[in-house]
């Protein structure tokens, strides 16, 4: 493939530099391998050609098809050998994006609904997740046990969990119906959950409840290595408690917080999980998030040729809003890798 | 509900690595608070699942009871036989295992190229691998579908519906975060333990099993626990990718609510019952999450 003088000029020079320690000192190399010079470069290829099939088959050779079938009339009559759809051009796009007629005004629907969704859930998931870790920095009795505890929502799978929800949800036998209108008198009647407008409240506070514990275990994870001595020569020149957390907290989670929160809104924003199950195949309008609407929209209608023309659309929002959040979070920090 | 919810105790002075000042009670009250009502809203889906599994049928029909009238066991053994239940299990087991293993073994090939080797295109690897992450799901349901129907039409291999299409597809939801953990992990591992490794005459991947995995064996079971998670959890690529004989948990659980009667208190029993195999091993290696979260991604 390559040799050592066609690679980046930083390691070509660290090659060299560790060669000559080598020579020099045979003890304390820290130099290359012994073997042979091609298969040295081979290796690390070897060593990557599992992963790099495997994303191949299944990631990004599909990427591509579902480009391709995106230009294609493909409905049910093609999908034995959906190389001889015929092409359509612009066509799937042009329904997908015409706002005016029903399917473009679905999905335009369906695409805020899941915006305000996800900021919403991954704000909420943020803030309950940072306030719980930071609540249990230090040390005090149960503090184990308790952080075992936040972490069953996280560890349960989707679906048991969120059926436990679709129960507790239920108009006549559920327990949030018993506890807002039977026991605290909050409603005139017992509400519908599932459908209607309430089912976005629904979605929203399972989304939270199963989301937050994994911001909680990042930033758990990010507050140990923050070192103890900044907090304690904080305290010593007189900073409270809330001044700590403000001046030493909350900068030093900033690298943590950059990858967390873009990892939670890609994970929210694609979730497809929770509202199938909550929702069944049929998502009610008010929760109708975009990976269910373009579910429907293929498998249920059989119309593929649309439901990878949104899909595409979808990808490029997401590789939009990326692209942007990434360059406005690294703006002045030297951000070697993401 | 028990003693755990009780506000939590304050720390011990000497104990507190934070600041030799013991906090203000203002933040203790509101730790407490808010330690309280977390755990609430935490618990009572998990108390509805137990104590609704132990539940006669009449209490789940009718009005929500805290309290159960009556316990029975009855609906642990009613739900292996109203549907196929065991089926699903050992299918889920198997597609979840396999899923696991290949992902765990093939994420530390790659770390281990990424962290230890400067070659042309790893810049690309690391980014593209990452960048899988991105994509909806949705997005390559279709054409995997299409795929795997096509690869099976032309070649004969069985992907679509059956375990291995799904181990297949399971394995690499999981292999980019496992990567990057890894490498972080693996970054950790001082790089001269492996290099005197080598000078003593082992290979590379002597050196990437003697030295640098054992050293590394928090990050690996972080990241095999996280692989079978994703794979036991998997609901939208089960529901295309399976026929009745393969269906896993994610959607065989679903088979009680398509029932004309909805017997909710084996559906809870159910649902516990799935649950219990991933929530106890991960709280058992939860410690080991934590880590290796510190030690790799969060860097």
């Amino acid at each position: 493939m390559s040799t050592g003088t066609n690679m980046t000029t930083t390691t070509a020079s660290a090659d060299t530099g560790e060669r000559t320690v080598r020579k020099n000192s045979p003890g304390a190399a820290r130099g290359p391998r012994r073997t042979g010079r091609i298969r040295r470069i081979g290796l690390p290829y070897l060593l990557l050609l599992p992963a790099l099939l495997l994303e191949l088959l299944v990631h990004l050779v599909p990427m591509v098809i579902g480009i391709v079938m995106s230009f294609k009339e493909l409905t049910q009559f093609y999908i034995r050998d959906w190389g001889t759809a015929p092409w359509s051009g612009f066509d799937n796009y042009k329904v997908s994006l015409d706002f005016n007629a029903p399917v473009g005004d679905a999905l335009l629907h369906s695409f805020l609904v899941t915006v305000g969704f996800t900021l919403l859930s991954v704000g909420l998931c943020w803030l309950i997740g940072t306030a719980a870790a930071v609540f249990m920095q230090d040390t005090f009795r149960g503090r184990g046990l308790l952080r075992a505890l936040f972490l069953v929502p996280y560890a349960l799978p989707v679906y048991a969990a969120v059926i436990t929800w679709v129960f507790m949800f239920q108009h006549d036998n559920g327990l949030v119906n018993h506890v807002l209108h039977d026991q605290l008198h909050l409603t005139d009647k017992p509400s519908f959950w599932l459908i209607g407008d309430n089912s976005f409240v629904a979605l929203l506070v399972v989304s939270v409840w199963k989301g937050w514990p994994f911001a909680f275990l990042i930033v758990m994870a990010g507050l140990q290595n923050i070192p103890k001595e900044l907090y304690e020569a904080a305290a010593l020149d007189g900073a409270g408690m809330l001044q700590q957390i403000r001046r030493i907290t909350l900068p030093s989670l900033r690298p943590v917080n950059q990858v967390l929160i873009l990892v939670l809104f890609l994970w929210t924003f694609n979730d497809f999980n929770t509202p199938y199950v909550l929702f069944g195949k049929a998502a009610p309008e008010a929760a109708d998030l975009i990976s269910v609407h373009i579910y429907q929209a293929s498998f249920v209608t059989w119309n593929f040729g649309t439901g990878s023309a949104m899909s595409v659309l979808l990808l490029l929002f997401l590789l939009v809003v990326t692209g942007v959040y990434l360059l406005l979070t690294s703006r002045g920090r030297k951000t070697a890798d993401v | 509900m028990s003693s755990t919810t009780r506000a939590p105790q304050p720390p011990l002075t000497s104990r507190t690595p934070r600041s030799p000042m013991a906090p203000p009670r203002s933040f203790l009250w509101s730790r407490g608070i808010f330690l309280t009502l977390l755990t609430v809203f935490v618990l009572v889906p998990v108390y509805v699942m137990i104590s609704s599994s132990l539940k006669p049928l009449a209490d789940v029909t009718g009005k929500f009871r805290w309290l159960p009238s009556g316990l029975t066991f009855r609906p642990y053994i009613d739900i292996w036989s109203t549907v196929p239940l065991a089926r699903y299990f050992v299918n889920s087991l198997i597609v979840a295992g396999a899923a696991t293993i290949c992902s765990v073994i093939i994420a530390v090939f790659s770390a281990y190229a990424v962290s230890r080797y400067n070659f042309r295109g790893k810049r690309v690897f690391t980014v593209t691998v990452l960048s899988t992450q991105m994509f909806p799901g949705i997005l390559f349901l279709l054409p995997l579908f299409l795929l795997y129907v096509n690869i099976g039409n032309a070649t004969g291999i069985a992907l679509f519906g059956s375990r291995g299409g799904l181990i297949l597809t399971y394995l690499t939801f999981s292999l980019p975060f496992s990567i990057w953990m890894l490498i972080g992990y693996f970054d950790s591992v001082p790089r001269d333990l492996d290099e005197a490794a080598l000078v003593d005459g082992c290979g590379p991947l002597g050196a990437l099993f003697r030295i640098v995995v054992p050293a590394a064996i928090p990050g690996i079971v972080a990241v095999a626990v996280y692989a079978f998670m994703t794979a036991w959890g998997e609901v939208l690529f089960a529901s295309v990718m399976t026929n009745d004989t393969t269906r896993t948990l994610a959607v065989g659980l679903q088979g009680y609510s398509t029932l004309n009667d909805v017997y909710w208190n084996q559906i809870m029993a159910a649902s516990l019952v799935v649950s219990v195999p991933v929530v106890a091993g991960f709280l058992l290696l939860q410690r080991y999450l934590v880590t290796g979260l510190t030690a790799g991604a969060v860097k």
